[in-house]
């Protein structure tokens, strides 16, 4: 059992109201000096068996073809830390 | 003609939709998402609504339902379809439209009686109204800001693809003040005001949007 992490975000041309309004808010509660908050999307998969690049590409293809929207966002997929059955970090 | 409208887990304006078919002199045909089956309908509308609870994306999860493998298959052959508010978001997740949906610039809810022009009267759901008309009809969405790269953007437009333009107030953000788009072959529309809420003098702003459903009838061109 593996976990693959896929992270997804906006792409950096598309306004993002919801980062805008977390944003908003940090001066009001005394937070200054952050310029810019974007807001995404992080899914953690609980792969099955080995992980060989086979299952990494069905993984980024998973990504690509249903967890993202290729028009308005970019991914990134990586090895999360830790198992899936609560082993390790 | 028998027009189908899909309804999805979480579909709000399927009846609407289905009274506005028939008021327009269509017959209604209830089409369920999970069906894989079009029941031998002419047209198709994708109604509005939080399908699937807009998880993940709007229109994301929608898009996979058995019935949107047949929607796409008929509208690839040329079946008029219409996209409202959530349907608009269904098809451009499907590929049938360009560009996307996202989040109201504002951040806002806006519900709103919204005056549009119709840019292009030579699609199979706005052939009834006259080039340019002026129409005031329901607006009602959280994530409606139209987005697309700008290529796109200047495709659609050299292509008179914009179907609809928002007059007066641009209610999200949506650029180039795009409020519905076609294809290319002008079958498949998408908008995100609610034609369908404005088909009576009962209720709503008038019956500006009756003209989407009574142009099935209207020759194209």
């Amino acid at each position: 059992m593996a976990r693959v992490v896929v992270d997804v975000m906006l792409k950096p041309e598309i306004l993002d109201p919801q980062g805008k309004a977390v944003q908003g808010a940090l001066p009001r509660l005394g937070f200054e000096g952050i310029s810019d908050v974007r807001q995404g999307k992080r899914f953690e998969l609980e792969v099955d068996g080995e992980l060989t690049d086979q299952r990494l590409a069905e993984v980024r293809e998973i990504a690509e073809k249903l967890l993202s929207n290729p028009v308005i966002e970019d991914f990134t997929v990586h090895l999360g830390a830790g198992h899936a059955d609560g082993t390790g970090a | 003609m028998k027009v189908g409208v899909v309804t999805f887990p979480g579909s709000l304006d399927d009846v609407d939709a289905r009274r506005a078919v028939v008021l327009a002199g269509h017959e209604a045909v209830a089409l369920w998402h999970g069906d894989h089956d079009l029941r031998g309908v002419d047209a198709v509308i994708l109604p509005g609504g939080f399908s699937y609870g807009d998880y993940l994306r709007c229109g994301a999860i929608s898009r996979f339902s058995p019935v949107m493998t047949e929607v796409v298959a008929a509208a690839e052959r040329g079946m008029p379809v219409l996209g409202i508010c959530n349907g608009f978001q269904v098809l451009c997740e499907s590929h049938l439209l360009p560009g996307a949906l996202i989040r109201n610039n504002h951040q806002k809810f806006v519900c709103r009686d919204q005056r549009l022009r119709v840019e292009n009267n030579k699609t199979a759901w706005t052939s009834s109204y006259d080039e340019g008309a002026e129409i005031t009809v329901v607006l009602k969405n959280g994530e409606g800001s139209y987005v697309a790269d700008e290529a796109t953007l200047d495709l659609l437009e050299g292509e008179g693809r914009v179907v609809v333009r928002y007059l007066d107030v641009n209610p999200n953000g949506s650029l180039r003040d795009i409020a519905g788009i076609s294809n290319e072959r002008g079958n498949v529309v998408g908008l995100m005001p609610h034609p369908e809420h404005a088909v009576e003098d009962l209720c709503g702003p008038g019956t500006d949007g009756l003209g989407f459903f009574a142009s099935l009838l209207a020759p194209v061109g």
